[in-house]
Order: structure tokens, then sequence, then C-alpha cells
């Protein structure tokens, strides 16, 4: 456990002067920036709609979430997985990790967690971005209705099946990142993948939620399940499903590599 | 077993068909510097590569301070510091940073890391990007990263790569150091003869694989046995005295002729019968080989 907190202290450390750590952070702050810009500039044409408080959060949560669900977590989830592993592969540092005493499984549990860790942070942001430009926008155009109803719950749900749905795209693209040294596989695959999802998703295809490409996209359609459970829904546990054998099988990738 | 710090008992290993160790049984004492000797390509860094498990290697064939590396690894990891091949570093960290994130997977104090900056006389640019170093720059924060944890064995593959006169004199004065004041093991790899002969106490001597010596530095100079150089104009002659005397004379090169040396009376000897001749010599004299004709060689019928 010791071995595995240091080893995540140290991916932090390595890590927090790239663009892979700043995105996280950037990335939320800048779309919400542009949402809100553009509720305020066009706020006339908006309030001429009089939307309900839940609808106004709706509409305006919505217009961030859209574009991450179909395009832009998917990429981010490759990007994030190209760079935690690339950081190794760029400097010819693997050889010096591995000559480390230190647990092969908590090293590569590290990097794994330390990618799911930024993906949280990034959707967390977004959340707390759209939270809390919401209510300043409710201060510059006060003819806005978003303090009468509080978002909290519709954007933790929404934002928590997002994360969930991007973990199954990240242990695809961890592993080929892990393997793969160069940036044009990765990259060539995911984009090939969401095209992929994103078709057998829109197609509304039996078995796209096996898709991870179109996991994100799927999770907030809402479809219920059969159980009736509008959170848990199939895409999130074949997203779960694919994360937890793809980590198992990323280890043993890791425990068999030889440092040439 | 317990004076060693490293075993390798007829290590083989291969990449893909290729055989890259052939049967290695290396033996190091603790409290040496042992030279790993070989020309590129001979081994040296995939020897080293299993010496620290990166590679794997079978079970009861690496031992380190007498445990099996493959049942040992994270305890043996522990006791040891390399540099492997050119130095690992982060370049979009500064050289500071680059050891503060191992004292952070090591667990030892941000301190030390200044200690080794000044040891390895990167304190003025400590806050560069190593990125921006040159080579003999990454070199020492290579060697301070590979001293950071203050391992009791060090594994240096050519070390001194990319520095400049006054930077090898400095790390081959450290290597001495580490091992006379601190009792460390150093194995060093090289390919040049002439630094390992200044440094090392023990060498090992690799070629496509296999270990054509092993032994301390003086056995290596016992092996290379002197010979009586004869310089003279009348080289025919010369060589008929001599073959006449039951010597096999070689001629080296024009005018220099070479018979082993066997002992000073002998050598007075064979001077008196070819003056006596009627030779003019201008020169006779006792010639040890160098190291580097004795590494030619060993190296040669393989």
């Amino acid at each position: 456990m010791y071995a595995l907190i240091i080893s995540l202290q140290s991916e932090f450390y390595k890590s927090r002067k790239t663009l892979a750590f700043w995105a996280a952070i950037l990335l939320p702050f800048l779309i919400c920036a542009m949402v809100a810009f553009g509720f305020y500039t066009k706020s006339e044409n908006i309030l001429k709609l009089h939307y309900p408080p839940e609808v106004l959060w709706i509409t305006y949560s919505g217009a961030a979430l859209g574009v991450m669900g179909m395009l832009i977590l998917p990429f981010y989830v490759i990007f994030m997985a190209f760079s935690v592993n690339n950081i190794e592969h760029k400097n010819d540092t693997w050889k010096t990790l591995f000559a480390q005493p230190l647990g092969k499984l908590s090293i590569y549990t590290a990097k794994y967690l330390y990618a799911v860790l930024l993906i949280f942070i990034c959707l967390f942001l977004f959340a707390a971005f759209t939270f809390a430009s919401g209510h300043l926008l409710q201060v510059l155009v006060p003819e806005y209705k978003f303090s009468d109803y509080s978002p909290i719950n519709l954007l933790s749900k929404f934002y928590a099946k997002l994360f969930l749905s991007s973990l199954g795209i990240l242990s695809v693209q961890f592993i080929i990142s892990l393997i793969w040294s160069d940036f044009l596989k990765p990259m060539g695959i995911g984009f090939i993948g969401i095209i992929f999802g994103s078709i057998v998703a829109s197609k509304h295809w039996e078995y796209a939620y096996m898709v991870p490409y179109s996991q994100p996209s799927l999770a907030l359609t809402m479809k219920k399940t059969a159980g009736g459970s509008d959170f848990f829904t199939q895409d999130i546990y074949a997203s779960l499903a694919t994360a937890l054998v793809l980590f198992i099988v990323g280890y043993f990738i890791v425990a068999k590599k030889s440092i040439k | 077993m317990s004076g060693l710090a490293i075993e390798t008992c007829g290590l083989t290993y291969h990449f893909g068909n290729q055989k890259v160790v052939d049967n290695l049984s290396l033996k190091v004492e603790k409290g040496s510097i042992y030279g790993f000797l070989g020309p590129n390509g001979a081994g040296k860094t995939t020897t080293i590569k299993i010496l620290l498990n990166l590679l794997k290697s079978p079970a009861d064939s690496v031992f380190i301070f007498g445990k099996d590396i493959s049942t040992n690894r994270i305890a043996s990891l522990k006791r040891m510091g390399a540099l492997v091949e050119q130095p690992a570093i982060y370049a979009h960290l500064s050289g500071k940073e680059n050891l503060y994130n191992r004292c952070i997977l090591l667990g030892t104090p941000r301190s030390r890391a200044a200690e080794m900056l000044a040891l390895v006389g990167l304190t003025e640019a400590a806050d560069k990007k190593a990125g921006k170093y040159s080579l003999g720059m990454k070199q020492r924060l290579g060697i301070a990263l590979a001293l950071l944890g203050d391992p009791e064995l060090l594994l240096l593959d050519e070390p001194t790569n990319g520095l400049d006169p006054n930077g090898i004199i400095e790390i081959r004065n450290l290597m001495i150091e580490l091992t006379s004041k601190h009792n460390k093991t150093i194995l060093v790899s090289s390919h040049l003869l002439a630094e390992i002969e200044r440094i090392a106490t023990h060498v090992g001597i690799i070629n496509k694989g296999q270990l054509l010596f092993q032994g301390t530095i003086n056995e290596l100079q016992t092996l290379n046995k002197p010979v009586v150089e004869i310089e003279t104009d009348a080289i025919e002659a010369t060589l008929g005295i001599l073959a006449a005397e039951g010597y096999t004379p070689e001629q080296i090169k024009t005018g220099t002729i070479q018979i082993p040396y066997t002992s000073k009376a002998e050598t007075g000897r064979i001077n008196t019968v070819l003056v006596q001749g009627g030779n003019t010599i201008s020169s006779i004299h006792l010639v040890r080989k160098d190291l580097e004709h004795l590494f030619l060689d060993i190296t040669k019928p393989n």
C-alpha cells in the first residue's frame, strides 16, 4: 500500500508541469466559460423561451455535456491514457522505474489510478464550473431563474455516469499506450474507435453498450434498464466490466514485460 | 557465497533466436570494483539488465548478496543503484526535480538530493531543465540518481560516456572513494581497457555473451606474457641465429623481431650470441603487451 501511495505521489510530481495534468483543469474551465459566455451574450433569446428553472439547468449543463459525451471525453481519455505512459516511453525511463525497489503491481496500479484520477478531476471540475458559472450568470443577468432550482443532483448524476462510462475506453487505451511507445497507434485506434462508437450508438445497435467508445454517449441518454435504475444502466456495467478485465490483463502484461 | 555481492550461475539469455548471454558465471566480491569489459554488443548491458531483473532470468541463476533475484526482487533492488545505458531522466523536469522524484520513490529525505548534486558537480545547473543538459551533465545526473539511495552495490553501465577528461577523472576518483571509504561494491562496464585498468580491482572480459576471463587485475597482467624485442638491420641473419638457438622468432615490423622472454640472463646471452655473429643490434629490451593488445588477443580467437 505504501509503495502504491508513493508511486501515485511520484506520478503527480512528474506530470504536474505537463499539459496532461493542466488539461484536466483547463478543459472544463474553457468549455464552461464558453458556454457561460454564450448564455450571457444571448440571454435575451434564451429568456424569451421562458424555461422553468429545472429545464434551464438541463439546457445549460447539456451544452457542455453533449459535446463531452460524444467527442471531447473520449478524446480526452485517449490523450490521458497516452500521456501517463508516454512520459516513460519518451524519456526511456521504464528501465529506471522498474529498477526501483517497488512492486510492479504498485507501479502499474499507480499509473492507472492516476489516469482515473485525472479524469475524475476533469469531470468534477466540469460539474463544479457549471454550477458556479450558472450562479454567476444569475448575478449578471438577474432575469434568469438559475437560483430557483438546485442542480446538484442533476449534475452529479450526469457527470458520475460519464465518469464511470469512460473507464472502459481508458482501459483499452491504457493497454495500447502501455505496449506501444508511438503516438500514432493509440491515437489512430482511438480515433477509429470513436467513429465506430458514435455510429453504433446513433444507429441504436442493440449491442452498442458493449463498445467502450460508445458508452459515454449512451450513458447520457438515460435509458432505463429492466430493473428500473437510471444510473446503473447496461453501458455502465459494461464499462466497469471492461475496465476490470483489462486492468487485470494489463497487470500481466507489465509483470511479463522485459525492458529491452 | 556470503562474500559475493553478485553471483550468476551458468546464466544464458536469448533475444529471440539469438543467444546474447551464454553460460555466464560472474563472481563479484563485496568491496571490489569489478571492471566488466567487452566490445560493443558483447552482452554487457543485457547482463546488467538481468542483474536488475529488468530482463527475466531463470530461477537460481542470479544471486544478489546471496539471494536469488527472481524471488527477492524488491529486497535486492533496495541494495542496488544503477545507471543503465544512456541515463534515463525526465527531460521536462530540472536536475533537482529528477532527484526529488526519486527521493519520493525511495523514501529518501530531499536534503540528500542537494548532496548528490554537489557530489557530481551539478549544483549550479540544479534548476535547469534536464532536457537541456549536455550528454556529460546527463551522465552526472544519472550517476547522482544511482547514488541517491546510498546503495551497497552500484551497477554503472559505461558511466564515463560523454564526459570530458576532467569529468572522467572525477568519476574515477568517486568510484575509488566509494569502495575504499564507504565500502561499496561497484560493477562498472566499459569497452575501454585503459579506463578499467586504472580503477578496477577485478576484471571480467565478455565477448559474444561468453565470459573469456575473470580474475583480479594482477591475474590479468600475469596472463600478459612479456617478450624481448630486438631491433636490427640484419633481419635474415638474426632470424637464422635465433632459430638455431631454438627460438621461434616473430618479425613484427621492419627491423624488429620478438621472442618470448624467459630470464634476464637468457636475454644477455642472446645479445652476446647475436653480436658475436656479426650483427648490429640497435636495441634489445623487455616489452609487456599493453592491455589493449592483450584484450584483442583474448577476444580474437572467439
